[in-house]
């Protein structure tokens, strides 16, 4: 380590041990200040750690990634243990192992068959094994067959089917009159011409945005100028995308700065 | 036998989960419902697979002395430490000797991955594991303030467990993400350049949507902006993306299909 990052690295422990003396001293006397104190240090450090980023790739960058890794595989292995082994699987199947985890056995829903994902579990586990790695093929091969024909069904109906019945919508409203047609031309108003307006936007450039990805024949002739037309859609959706994608980055940043200058800094009310 | 084997089972089960479908007998749908509990407990045991995985990458990386090897020690360190926050619950107001306790099973790791590597002081290393393991069995058995658990009848009681989420995952994970708005404005820059009609729509839809959404322009621009750029959400926007998910849909539906008959083989890897 060069004499710079000692330096830094001794600065960064002082703050952090005197942020943390003042949380702790200025916590509530009842609760759980000194750690109470710890954590909320601790989240401005690795906020300010992640943020560092910006400047260059570094060890406090590093040391939050490390963390997050490690913490959030056991955060999701806890999680999925206690809700779906304890929580779903062991009521079902034994009710010593039930008092043990104390949840509430569920005799009704006894079934001899749940043992059979336990098996196949077991077999997965056997990955692990350098000569026996083949036989978690087996549970592998029912999860992917399950889901494969699960997603054949479920994905052919609600994005290819659902989506084409939605996109037929009558291009012409009723109408009543050149008065009330004209009245609400514009995009602020919701009247005949903007329903008319919309119905014809959407029909025509879902069927230009799927002539542009089309790529069986050339986009020559009117063929290529619908798929010209879909570019222009596309572009308005990525665009559009982009702007929402934008803001909702910066409301999360905005959140974080709130939390360094409120709760950590106690400098914003 | 090795590569036979699951391929029938994926066409039986890929098969009877897409006829299902067209079935909608009580019995049929009773089947249905077991098999999705299936998948999520047979996925517990994949999520180990996946833990032993990450355990043997770190151990190894420290093993070879790799670039960066000293933060493979962090992530263990969290991850048992994480482990052993989501496997307690604290059973009154104290904590007791619960951080030695989490202390000393973190330290007992260390030092036997400490004995693989070193072969020459395994011995060493093994012995001062087993006294941390000794330490953290005295401590578990003799101080009554917590114990092994994860939810009681009062509901959620494994607080360390839940701060470690709320004051770690939580930073790391918002103050990543909000990053991202920085990256993205740098590539906004080059980007948005109005040279062509493309790049002008882009433009221009863009600036609509984050107009809307900005408090401080809302009240200059009033409700125009407002509406204007719902409708470009609910109107042109689902237009495109509907001619996208269409293209999704179809591709994997066509997938699924090329598992369940069999023609793409690629979950079974090599050998």
């Amino acid at each position: 380590m060069s004499r710079t990052g000692i330096v830094v690295f001794l600065v960064v422990c002082v703050l952090f041990v005197v942020s943390w003396v003042v949380k702790a001293g200025t916590g509530d006397p009842e609760g759980h200040y000194i750690r109470d104190g710890f954590l909320v240090t601790f989240a401005a450090f690795l906020t300010l750690a992640i943020m560092s980023f910006m400047y260059k790739d570094n060890p406090y960058y590093k040391f939050a990634e490390h963390l997050f890794v490690g913490v959030s595989a056991a955060y999701w292995m806890c999680l999925a243990f206690w809700s779906t082994l304890v929580g779903n699987l062991v009521p079902r199947i034994s009710e010593r192992l039930s008092n043990a985890f104390m949840v509430p056995h569920q005799p009704g829903e006894y079934n001899f068959f749940f043992y059979i994902p336990v098996i196949l579990g077991i077999l997965l586990l056997m990955r692990l094994s350098p000569k026996g790695g083949w036989i978690s093929r087996w549970p592998l091969a029912f999860i992917v067959g399950t889901t494969a024909g699960l997603n054949f069904v479920r994905y052919l109906r609600s994005d290819f089917i659902n989506q084409i019945n939605s996109t037929f919508l009558p291009l012409a409203v009723d109408w009543q009159g050149f008065g009330h047609f004209f009245s609400n031309l514009s995009l602020n108003a919701t009247g005949q011409f903007v329903a008319m307006f919309g119905n014809c936007v959407i029909f025509f450039g879902v069927l230009c945005g799927v002539i542009y990805f089309f790529f069986s024949k050339e986009h020559t002739g009117w063929f290529g100028r619908a798929s010209r037309v879909g570019i222009w859609v596309l572009m308005i959706t990525f665009g559009a995308s982009f702007g929402y994608t934008v803001m909702g980055r910066i409301s999360l940043l905005v959140g974080r700065l709130t939390f360094l200058l409120r709760d950590w800094l106690g400098i914003a009310s | 036998m090795k590569r036979q084997i699951p391929v029938l089972l994926v066409f039986a089960f890929g098969v009877f989960t897409l006829f299902q479908f067209f079935v909608p007998h009580e019995s049929s749908e009773w089947v249905y419902e077991f098999l999705l509990d299936w998948i999520l407990i047979i996925g517990v045991f994949a999520m180990a697979v996946g833990i032993w995985s990450l355990f043997r990458v770190s151990v190894e990386k420290i093993k070879t002395r790799k670039s960066g090897w000293g933060y493979s020690y962090i992530t263990l360190g969290s991850l048992i430490a994480m482990m052993v926050f989501g496997f307690t619950v604290r059973n009154g107001e104290a904590w007791g000797w619960f951080f030695a306790f989490v202390a000393a099973i973190v330290l007992a790791v260390f030092l036997v991955i400490q004995a693989v590597i070193d072969r020459g002081k395994a011995y060493l290393f093994a012995g001062l594991a087993g006294l941390c393991v000794a330490a953290a069995v005295v401590m578990a058995a003799l101080d009554p303030a917590w114990s092994i658990h994860f939810q009681t009848a009062e509901g959620l009681q494994s607080t360390m467990f839940r701060a470690v989420f709320d004051y770690t995952l939580i930073p790391i994970f918002a103050t990543m993400f909000s990053l991202l708005a920085f990256f993205i404005a740098s590539a906004a820059y080059r980007a948005f350049r109005a040279r062509n009609l493309m790049a002008t729509l882009l433009l221009l839809a863009a600036l609509i949507v984050m107009s809307r959404f900005n408090p401080f322009l809302q009240p200059i621009l009033g409700e125009y902006v407002a509406k204007t750029s719902n409708w470009l959400m609910n109107v042109p926007n689902m237009a495109a993306q509907r001619a996208i998910i269409m293209g999704v849909g179809l591709g994997i539906a066509a997938t699924a299909l090329k598992v369940v008959l069999g023609i793409e083989r690629g979950y079974m890897g090599k050998g």
